[in-house]
């Protein structure tokens, strides 16, 4: 994920009244006169996302309820009642810490399976299409299927009572305080084989003798992995923490089927909110102030991230 | 450190136990659809007399056909057109060196970082006015715009590694940059096109949020929605329901089982830096 065009160097353009001959014409790329090319994804891309965007944050500064044709300035009033609002501030809450637990779990998970796979194993293309399957199901469908699975007395609990531990069993998705950390749970079982696969893609970058050669040294295995794998699996780390933390950050799917934001409230995130408030409620414009929030969200942690990670690369 | 040693073995040996634990709710989902209707034992328990009268009945009730049909229309019509158009726009961003070719760059970058929330609910009154609610336009509108960006960047990427040499040939001998463009460069994009065809495929196809707004009232349905409308509607008939969701989950699994090498491996590079 490098956008390099910065460091492009830039080639002198030439001034327009006088076509300079020193620039060569073989120099000058032949797809110069090929902004047209451009057009239609950038229609589609405007229509569909960035004059929609535009046109939320500005009614993130009105009243519009959606169906009214009138509606009203309210300056800042939305984003203002954002902070008073238990509900809102529980959604931001639960959405950063599941953005935040699902990207060091899965990511953990994910590196541990791509270890375990990489190496001379004989079932490693079995287990490797076993632990990727869940990526490509309809989220829907996992969703369904873990409800399913933690329902009370269900088969969660069965499995806990078969093994003797029938008194940790809980009431998965009915307990406010335990709610969260279920959802939690399904999203890391069903994208760590996406973090594995990625991580898998980093290590076959890793040079055999490089290794090789540690072992004669006499690095163990704990060793080699810290001082030469480590290092080197860098851009699989910065893709992989991007696209957990995005993927956390944004959750629905799995949160509106299984809970609805439920028990109480306490597994709402920030997008089941938009879209109860938008759909439900009625508050278009508080929905999109919502939005906003959660989109400033998505663009300060990616920099950051995008900054920090890739700084540490260079290293 | 090549041999197959003891220490080889134990170590398949945990993998395939971490295998079969995380493969647990899987077998939980096909155990399910697979008893017969009234079949009160535990779900761990498997099936005695596993039965497949389930999936015809789940996918009558739950109009499972009309579903995969509009998912399939919608995810070949909106990925065709993203694969052209992003590759048609990311040829000029990679070889252009003027400053209008940077900025578009910049333009469709800014699109990563909006969330899909954001552009949903104006683009949803929009539809309205429009009178689109409830047909798969709209869809189709929506995935192309928020797709590009990604799909651009990674055309972009990718084109920045192919030299110039073709296409400076195949306009020395006469081509137009359109059939440069068609003749020349884009077979040469073929492998990330196959990367690209498979992320945006995917995600098309498994979208939820946007068709439950875009088509909720009406007849369309796609198989996200039409598994979760059922679901709703069956929630006591478990044998049903899991048959439906199998059937909402396999065409993209029989994808995936006589794709994946290359699926795993357009997931993987899609997105190296």
């Amino acid at each position: 994920m490098t956008a390099r065009t910065s460091a492009r160097p830039e080639t002198p353009r030439p001034a327009q009244a006088a076509p300079a001959p020193a620039a060569p014409r073989r120099r000058r790329s032949r797809a110069a006169g090929t902004w047209y090319f451009l057009l239609p994804a950038l229609a589609l891309y405007a229509f569909a996302v960035l004059i929609p965007s535009a046109r939320g944050i500005g009614f993130a500064f009105t009243d519009w309820n959606g169906l009214d044709l009138s509606w009203n300035f309210v300056g800042l009033d939305n984003f203002t009642r954002v902070l008073d609002d238990d509900q809102a501030i529980r959604a931001v809450r639960n959405t950063l810490a599941l953005a935040v637990v699902i990207t060091v779990v899965e990511n953990l998970i994910g590196l541990l399976l791509a270890l375990g796979v990489h190496s001379k194993i004989k079932s490693r293309n079995v287990l490797r299409l076993i632990f990727f399957a869940p990526v490509v199901v309809v989220s829907v469908v996992i969703a369904f299927l873990w409800q399913f699975i933690y329902t009370p007395g269900g088969p969660l609990t069965q499995l806990f009572e078969g093994i003797g531990l029938g008194a940790l069993a809980q009431n998965w998705l009915g307990d406010p305080s335990i709610a969260l950390w279920a959802i939690a749970f399904v999203v890391i079982w069903q994208f760590a084989g996406y973090s594995m696969v990625i991580f898998l893609a980093g290590l076959q970058g890793v040079p055999k003798e490089l290794l090789e050669a540690g072992a004669i040294d006499g690095a163990g295995p704990v060793r080699r992995f810290w001082s030469i794998v480590r290092p080197l699996l860098g851009p699989a780390i910065t893709v992989n923490v991007m696209l957990s933390m995005i993927r956390g950050l944004m959750i629905f799917d799995q949160i509106w089927v299984m809970t609805q934001g439920g028990p109480a409230q306490s597994t709402d995130s920030l997008s089941t909110l938009v879209y109860r408030n938008a759909f439900q409620y009625g508050e278009f414009g508080y929905s999109t102030a919502l939005a906003v929030v959660l989109a400033l969200f998505v663009a300060v942690i990616s920099i950051v991230q995008y900054r920090m990670l890739s700084r540490r690369e260079k290293k | 450190m090549d041999r197959y040693t003891w220490r080889t073995g134990v170590r398949e040996a945990v993998m395939i136990a971490t295998a079969i634990v995380f493969a647990f709710p899987l077998y939980i989902l096909v155990n399910m659809a697979l008893k017969p209707a009234g079949d009160t034992s535990s779900a761990l328990s498997p099936a005695t007399a596993p039965t497949l009268a389930n999936f015809q009945e789940a996918w009558q009730r739950a109009g499972l056909g009309g579903a995969i049909t509009n998912s399939a229309i919608v995810t070949v019509v909106s990925v065709t057109i993203i694969v052209v158009v992003s590759a048609a726009a990311a040829y000029p961003i990679a070889r252009a060196t003027a400053r209008w070719s940077t900025a578009a760059f910049y333009t469709f970058m800014v699109g990563l970082l909006l969330p899909l929330q954001l552009a949903l609910i104006p683009l949803y009154q929009t539809m309205r006015d429009l009178g689109l609610l409830g047909t798969l336009t709209p869809l189709i509108v929506l995935y192309c715009g928020l797709r590009v960006p990604f799909s651009i960047f990674l055309y972009v990427q990718f084109l920045r590694l192919i030299p110039e040499d073709y296409e400076e040939a195949a306009s020395i001998d006469g081509c137009s940059p359109l059939q440069t463009f068609r003749r020349v460069v884009f077979p040469l994009l073929r492998p990330v096109t196959g990367t690209v065809i498979i992320l945006n495929g995917l995600f098309v196809w498994n979208d939820f949020l946007s068709p439950l707004l875009y088509l909720s009232g009406s007849a369309n349905q796609t198989v996200p929605v039409a598994i979760y409308g059922f679901v709703g509607q069956y929630a006591s008939e478990w044998e049903l329901v899991f048959a439906a969701l199998i059937i909402g989950a396999l065409p993209v699994l029989i994808a995936y089982f006589f794709l994946q090498r290359s699926l795993i491996q357009g997931f993987a590079s899609g997105v190296k830096g």
